[in-house]
């Protein structure tokens, strides 16, 4: 467990060195969300319809902006070689990485979607639920992400191809996530949806890391 | 037993595959002609005319069996490639190679059909229906494959990405499609019910089943043409391939 | 049988464009894709072919 924590540290410390990567994901977030309203109008109707699913999209677009960066500079300096014949679990090490990844690049997104929201004329309670949400569905994304960033690494055109392979994963994501906010503002119970969302992340924290590795693995032959 | 299994794996090496998957295909063939033309007889000449959708129905006989052959080909996909994976053999991951096309073809015409089915019956190309987004996600599995398979220079690399990716997939299917369902129901508004379909004639199911297994054999001659291709590309410095060709 | 003439038979009671292009469709792609692959193959068989003619040139050289 040591060797865990040791990996999510050192991923935070090197963003911390690196802060204009970190910094690209949260900005997208927040212009693209901002530019919405300018291409539809000011109307507030249309907006608080549209804001669960605007608010959702761009923070799958914004992790999939940090994605390839996850494990491309470990490998091209060989730290990643190291990682795999270190004594401790790769798997680790890989879900450390992951829980980095997260933290520099989800949870920056949750924290600001209440605000962004306040764009959108949502009400303090929709704006809980949609940061529910996000922290329960944003680890999912870093968790699937990883699977296309291992299995993408040092493949050319790497950006593109990871769009093309983990969108479609993401789709369950994006359904419950932005679903749980609509029903709310529709007055229904949005339990199912989230509990729903949890399910998966416990599924994706268990499967994830596991189908990671085996693609590191193969990319590091 | 031993002497059986044996023989299985004798046809895992490409050497003694290819020659045997020449002499398979033209029996797919012929059967997929035959289920073909009885499964066409029937679509147009024996199965009546639906009260409620005209001639238009017809278009089922082509579109379901698609559908059916989209999803069954991604999963025999998965199969081989999840089998290459862990047995190392690599004539299973060529044939997940060599299927992939043929899937993503199956899924596209699933989807021109379908469009073709609904403007007149809907009145619209295409509608936010759970069984048509989920195919069209289907689709991008299927183009997802083939991209990353056609990034990688390394065969061996290629294969088992594409081998992990093809798995990740087959799980994540399932999640997809009731996912999909589910906001479908959340926003049924806006959707047609496709379960209000009538009731199906004995013969337009013999007609389906019909064009399903030409479907199907048509899929498999069709994927051994291309695996015999992609076993002469990948082992073209071999000994034997030299000698194959005359 | 429920067609009275050919030109019924393709007229489909109205969905001729639908019907027909559906089956059209497919037809026209379940013949390119073996034809693709047919032509794959034997790209691949030339290739080889001229592969192993050079082989036996340089070969036939060398012992001269």
């Amino acid at each position: 467990m040591n060797a865990f924590f040791a990996t999510v540290r050192r991923d935070l410390l090197l963003a911390m060195r690196r802060k204009s990567e970190v910094l690209t994901a949260v900005f997208f977030f927040v212009i693209v969300t901002s530019l919405f309203p300018l291409g539809i109008g000011p109307e507030p109707v249309l907006l608080k319809k549209i804001a669960p699913g605007i608010l959702w999209v761009a923070a799958l677009l914004a992790t999939l902006l940090g994605l390839p960066r996850l494990f491309a500079a470990d490998h091209v300096d060989g730290t990643l070689e190291q990682m795999a014949l270190s004594p401790s679990p790769l798997g680790l090490l890989v879900a450390g990485k992951i829980l980095a990844h997260w933290l520099l690049c989800g949870l920056p997104l949750v924290l600001l979607a209440p605000v962004l929201g306040l764009q959108f004329d949502l009400d303090a309670s929709a704006l809980g639920i949609l940061t529910l949400a996000l922290l329960l569905g944003t680890p999912l994304l870093s968790l699937i992400g990883a699977i296309g960033a291992a299995l993408t690494l040092g493949v050319r055109g790497g950006g593109v191809l990871l769009a093309l392979l983990i969108l479609p994963l993401y789709i369950p994501a994006l359904i419950f996530g932005a679903g749980a906010v609509e029903a709310h503002i529709a007055g229904l119970e949005v339990g199912g949806h989230l509990s729903l969302l949890a399910a998966m992340l416990v599924l994706a924290a268990f499967f994830a890391p596991w189908a990671t590795t085996a693609a590191l693995r193969i990319a590091l032959e | 037993m031993r002497q059986s299994l044996i023989q299985w794996f004798k046809f895992a090496s490409p050497q003694s595959f290819y020659p045997l998957a020449g002499r398979m295909i033209p029996w797919f063939w012929a059967a997929a002609a035959i289920f073909g033309i009885s499964g066409l007889w029937i679509s147009f000449f024996v199965a009546p005319t639906d009260a409620q959708q005209g001639e238009g129905y017809r278009i089922i006989f082509v579109h379901v069996p698609a559908s059916w052959m989209s999803m069954f080909i991604y999963l025999v996909m998965a199969f081989w490639a999840g089998l290459g994976l862990a047995l190392n053999t690599r004539v299973s991951a060529m044939m997940a190679q060599s299927l992939a096309p043929t899937g993503a073809l199956m899924a596209a015409l699933s989807l021109w059909t379908g469009a073709l089915w609904g403007k007149p019956m809907w009145g619209a190309w295409w509608v936010w229906d759970a069984r048509l987004t989920s195919e069209l996600i289907l689709f991008f599995l299927y183009l997802g494959f083939m991209a990353l398979q056609a990034a990688i220079d390394d065969p061996r690399r290629a294969d088992k990405a594409g081998a992990i990716l093809a798995l990740v997939g087959v799980v994540n299917i399932p999640i997809i499609y009731f996912s999909v369902k589910w906001w479908n129901t959340l926003h049924q508004g806006s959707t047609i019910n496709l379960n209000k379909a009538p009731s199906m004639a004995q013969t337009m199911l013999w007609g389906m089943l019909l064009m399903a297994l030409a479907f199907w054999m048509y899929s498999i001659a069709v994927a051994l043409m291309r695996v015999r291709a992609i076993i002469l590309e990948r082992e073209r410095h071999t000994e034997w391939v030299k000698h194959a060709v005359e | 049988m429920q067609w009275n003439s050919v030109g019924e038979f393709f007229a489909m009671g109205g969905y001729a464009l639908y019907v027909w292009g559906s089956f059209g469709a497919c037809a026209l792609l379940m013949i390119a894709e073996p034809f693709l692959a047919k032509r794959r193959l034997s790209e691949v068989r030339r290739s080889l072919i001229r592969e192993r003619l050079a082989d036996e040139l340089e070969t036939q050289q060398r012992t001269q």
